[in-house]
């Protein structure tokens, strides 16, 4: 038995979860590979969107001048798919390399197992969400909500991460396989792409585009971190992203936990 | 001699088919490719056409025509990376080393690999086309531009696929894919991808002025407008790129045969 999973065998839940928290952080520290694409990638499609269609902002009604103000967001969503990966993936990891086995064999709590690798989600989401802004504010652009609205622009884009990286969990649970969490990865960019994130909903113009943009809740998520950079606060649009947010981390931790419980009594 | 042409086009064909055989048979190699082009059909052109809307944006076929030719250039050169992962996937678990033995000249290897790139992409292109067309998708160009819209495509096909190839001979693992699909991924969005070349601002407007691709994608929307394109030079281009990645690919192959 490992000295972590020792520890986990005599304690309470608050240090199950610290142990697993620990290692997981230490773990995503530690593998360039996880962090760094999900930085890169965000960022070059940023850079590329917010030059290729700085032409957009002519549209008649666009919501503002700057269209890397506009698009600011869609890091931040890109961030939080990536998470969804990066977490199903390391979980994948363990349950295919036998660690889940061996923490199984101990006394250890399910929901210690769920709220110790979100640990290592938190660490990865608050790096990008620091590094988009930092990145977003030096190209050029603008946060109307100002330095209040970047512990609101923190909070929504980790929750948002917490709830995809539920997803991952759940994937990785249901399946024990990376390559099937890998294999998610497209299903979910596709939310993201059929959504408002490249023109307002008011302003796409295919009637079919605009009702998928409008029925998926990414869509809602997107709007709610571009409120605080393009008009400041708006309440509307926070309180869908923080109540899909929520909604989603409900669900997916929910079907995350049940699928861990049936995976627990068939190890 | 002529022996020695009938091996070497056997090798190919051998190879071509057994490559075929795998993709043809497996969804999950078949199925991205089909798919992705696909989605971004669906997502640029139904989620951006308001962008035509701008001033200064001139294209007579309309947006989803606009964008078709971004998507044809992507499923062309994508189509040759993913056939790179089966060249790696070859080489990792020890068919590259089947192939070299039983191969006088191993040049029909890369050969047999480019035949198998083409096929791929012209089933996607076949999907990709059909899809457009039935979206509303309006042909300005006669036959002869389609066919030369065609033809510089697969010579895109076949770039991407020597350049993933010298790539995927050289390391001979699974894991150099995102080596091979990341550069080629990030050249071609450094293009005029949502907007003509004249309206790009900022540091894309710079980089796409000088990238090849972008030349590509001018050609391509011209040919498919039947606006007049300047063909020699896009061609003359494309078979530059050409002749030196096929120069990197053998140059690959040699790294493997080295290898053992």
């Amino acid at each position: 038995m490992s000295a972590a999973a020792a520890t986990l065998g005599r304690s309470p839940l608050p240090t199950q979860v610290g142990s697993l928290a620990g290692r997981s952080v230490l773990r995503t520290l530690r593998q360039p590979a996880m962090i760094v694409p999900s930085i890169a990638f965000p960022l070059f499609l940023l850079a590329v969107n917010s030059a290729g269609l700085e032409a957009a902002t002519n549209i008649p009604g666009f919501p503002t001048d700057s269209y890397l103000t506009f698009i600011l967001a869609f890091p931040f969503i890109q961030g939080a798919l990536f998470a969804t990966m990066n977490s199903g993936q390391a979980l994948a990891e363990d349950i295919e390399n036998g660690f889940f086995n061996r923490l199984a064999l101990t006394p250890m709590r399910g929901s210690a197992l769920i709220a110790g690798q979100l640990g290592g989600l938190v660490a990865i989401g608050l790096i990008q969400a620091t590094v988009y802004l930092s990145v977003g504010l030096i190209a050029g652009g603008e946060l109307a909500a100002g330095v209040l609205g970047v512990p609101v622009l923190f909070a929504l884009s980790i929750l948002i991460a917490i709830g995809f990286g539920g997803i991952g969990m759940f994937m990785a649970i249901r399946s024990g396989s990376g390559e099937t969490v890998q294999g998610t990865f497209p299903l979910l960019f596709v939310l993201l792409f059929f959504s408002s994130i490249s023109l307002p909903r008011n302003l796409i113009a295919e009637d079919w585009f605009r009702t998928v943009a409008t029925i998926n809740p990414v869509s809602y998520l997107i709007e709610g971190i571009r409120s605080l950079f393009v008009s400041g606060w708006d309440g509307e649009a926070l309180a869908l992203a923080f109540g899909i947010a929520l909604a989603l981390i409900v669900l997916s931790i929910s079907v995350a936990s049940h699928s861990l419980r049936n995976r627990l009594v068939r190890t | 001699m002529s022996g020695a042409l009938g091996a070497y086009r056997s090798a190919a064909l051998g190879i071509a088919w057994r490559s075929l055989h795998n993709v043809f048979t497996n969804p999950a190699l078949l199925i991205p490719a089909l798919i992705f082009p696909l989605f971004f059909l669906a997502a640029f052109a139904g989620g951006l056409s308001a962008v035509s809307d701008t001033p200064g944006f001139s294209y007579p076929p309309g947006y989803t025509t606009f964008i078709f030719g971004f998507v044809l250039l992507q499923a062309s050169a994508l189509g040759g990376v993913f056939t790179g992962f089966s060249i790696a996937a070859d080489f990792q678990f020890g068919m590259g080393r089947r192939m070299l033995l039983a191969t006088r000249n191993r040049t029909s290897i890369i050969v047999g690999y480019v035949l198998t790139a083409i096929v791929r992409v012209l089933v996607t292109w076949a999907v990709v086309t059909v899809v457009a067309l039935l979206a509303g998708m309006n042909v300005g160009g006669g036959a002869a531009e389609i066919a030369a819209l065609y033809a510089l495509s697969l010579t895109v096909n076949t770039i991407a696929l020597l350049f993933a190839a010298g790539i995927g001979l050289r390391l001979r693992t699974l894991q150099a894919g995102p080596l091979m699909q990341f550069p080629i991924f990030m050249v071609l969005f450094i293009t005029p991808v949502y907007v003509p070349q004249a309206l790009l601002a900022g540091w894309v407007a710079t980089v796409a002025d000088v990238n090849p691709l972008t030349l590509i994608l001018n050609t391509n929307r011209e040919l498919l407008a039947g606006i007049p394109a300047e063909l020699a030079l896009t061609y003359g281009v494309a078979l530059g790129m050409l002749a030196l990645l096929a120069a990197w690919a053998v140059t690959g192959m040699r790294s493997a045969e080295a290898a053992g």
